[in-house]
């Protein structure tokens, strides 16, 4: 369990400890409620995606279409880049990412450490700046090959595959799974797993809500969603504001000792109020929900002191999840 | 009887810039129809000629969103906080880059590495 052949290996196969001090009291005699944290923080370079990030580059592999001294091209706003920069590093590739100036520090020095190439899409152009920047790197190197997480099965097949099973294996009671929503590749793969082998499981979706200077003057008829989203996989999905999820984030640390990152903020928020539901109608839950990362990286912006105005203030206009 | 509905800022034309207005109704469809007869046009942009909501809305009750609850059946009560969201998908960014890409893709520069 504690040993393994190269830091690949050693992906997956992460934690799932319980929150008795968070999970809601029930009253005497009604089945319990509890909550379960899986700790993907605990993944090679600290988050979920490095699970994708392997699955991707392997897939791509295995079709010939990624060959050694080959260059990947990958736009993101974090987690997905300093995953693929640690893969590509030791699977021999060169790897080069579009991404927002409004990232946090840290995330910029982690990706030039693993020796990612960093192109800056100005956050002042907002969206359609971003589109320009991605359109004419991507027209301008034919040859470079592009994952596209948004759309590509192995992201959620990592998920499918291992996430799924490993959730499954340490917790056969299992009533409820929440995550993030993002590209959707783990609320998919997870998701279908799960509802293959438990019957009446149900899959909650949290999606971070933004300042509104993050969602600007985004025009309705141009919107996105990821090719690789299946709403008949969930049966719910919320919407989480920075308050909730900063307040939610402070609240993990301060009572259970688990220091994350603000979007596990809200996929706890999402599972707080699933839990407390079933506490209402009395019945047996039994919550596990995805550390997606830890809190590290996220410091810079100063969001875990102070009050959560100045956590809300600090927050806004940036990509917390 | 009032419903608090959040307006994004690409259709606060139709609200006289208010981000908050309120109106009233048993169903997210009835709200709609309340709304519209006080700011007109605005249902136009939510919901599509078929009758349902665009896809790249993303309606909120109370935080959820009501394409499990419903969609425009979905019903709402007194004190209800309705949101209404363009669809953004993995941050702002992410939206961004990955509508470039499936242009840059659909013009056949390239076949991409997926469904491997």
């Amino acid at each position: 369990m504690a040993r393994y052949d190269s830091l690949l290996d050693a992906c997956g196969g992460t934690p799932l400890v319980g929150l008795p001090r968070l999970s809601p009291t029930v009253p005497d005699g009604a089945p319990p409620v509890r909550l379960w944290a899986k700790l993907e923080d605990r993944n090679p370079t600290g988050s979920i995606k490095d699970r994708a990030a392997m699955f991707m580059v392997r897939a791509a592999e295995a079709a010939g279409k990624l060959r050694p001294g080959d260059t990947i091209l990958e736009p993101t706003s974090g987690n997905t880049g300093i995953s693929l920069a640690m893969v590509a590093k030791l699977r021999g590739y060169r790897l080069v990412c579009v991404m927002p100036e409004n990232v946090s520090a840290e995330r910029v020095q982690l990706l030039r450490m693993y020796g990612a190439e960093i192109i800056f899409s100005p956050a002042a152009g907002g969206s359609n700046q971003a589109v320009a920047t991605a359109k004419q790197i991507a027209a301008e190197h034919p040859d470079w090959v592009m994952l596209f997480q948004y759309g590509n099965e192995a992201n959620a097949r990592a998920h499918y595959e291992t996430t799924g099973p490993e959730l499954l294996h340490d917790l056969p009671t299992i009533t409820h799974f929440v995550a993030g929503l993002g590209t959707t590749g783990t609320l998919m793969g997870t998701g279908r797993y799960l509802r293959e082998k438990v019957e009446g499981i149900q899959i909650v979706a949290a999606e971070p809500r933004y300042g509104e200077l993050v969602y600007g003057l985004r025009n309705i008829d141009e919107g996105y969603v990821p090719e690789l989203y299946d709403a008949t996989v969930l049966n719910r999905r919320f919407s989480v504001g920075t308050r909730d999820a900063v307040l939610r984030t402070r609240q993990l640390v301060e009572v259970e000792g688990l220091f994350v990152g603000f979007s596990t903020g809200a996929v706890l928020h999402a599972a707080l109020a699933v839990a407390h539901e079933a506490v209402r109608d009395g019945r047996r839950a039994d919550v596990a929900f995805v550390v997606s990362d830890g809190g590290w990286k996220y410091l810079s912006t100063g969001a875990y002191g102070g009050t959560l105005a100045d956590a809300e203030e600090a927050l806004e206009g940036q990509l917390w999840a | 009887m009032a419903i608090e509905v959040r307006i994004p800022t690409i259709l606060r034309s139709y609200t006289g810039g208010a981000k908050v207005v309120e109106g009233s109704g048993d169903t997210l469809n009835d709200l709609l129809t309340d709304l519209d007869s006080r700011h007109a046009g605005l249902r136009g942009r939510l919901v599509t000629e078929a009758g349902v909501l665009h896809r790249f809305v993303n309606v909120y009750v109370n935080d959820e969103d009501v394409r499990f609850l419903g969609a425009l059946d979905a019903k709402l009560n007194d004190g209800d906080s309705v949101t209404i969201l363009p669809a953004v998908a993995g941050g702002a960014f992410g939206f961004a880059a990955a509508a470039a890409i499936a242009q840059h893709v659909a013009a056949g520069r390239r076949v991409p590495v997926t469904l491997g």
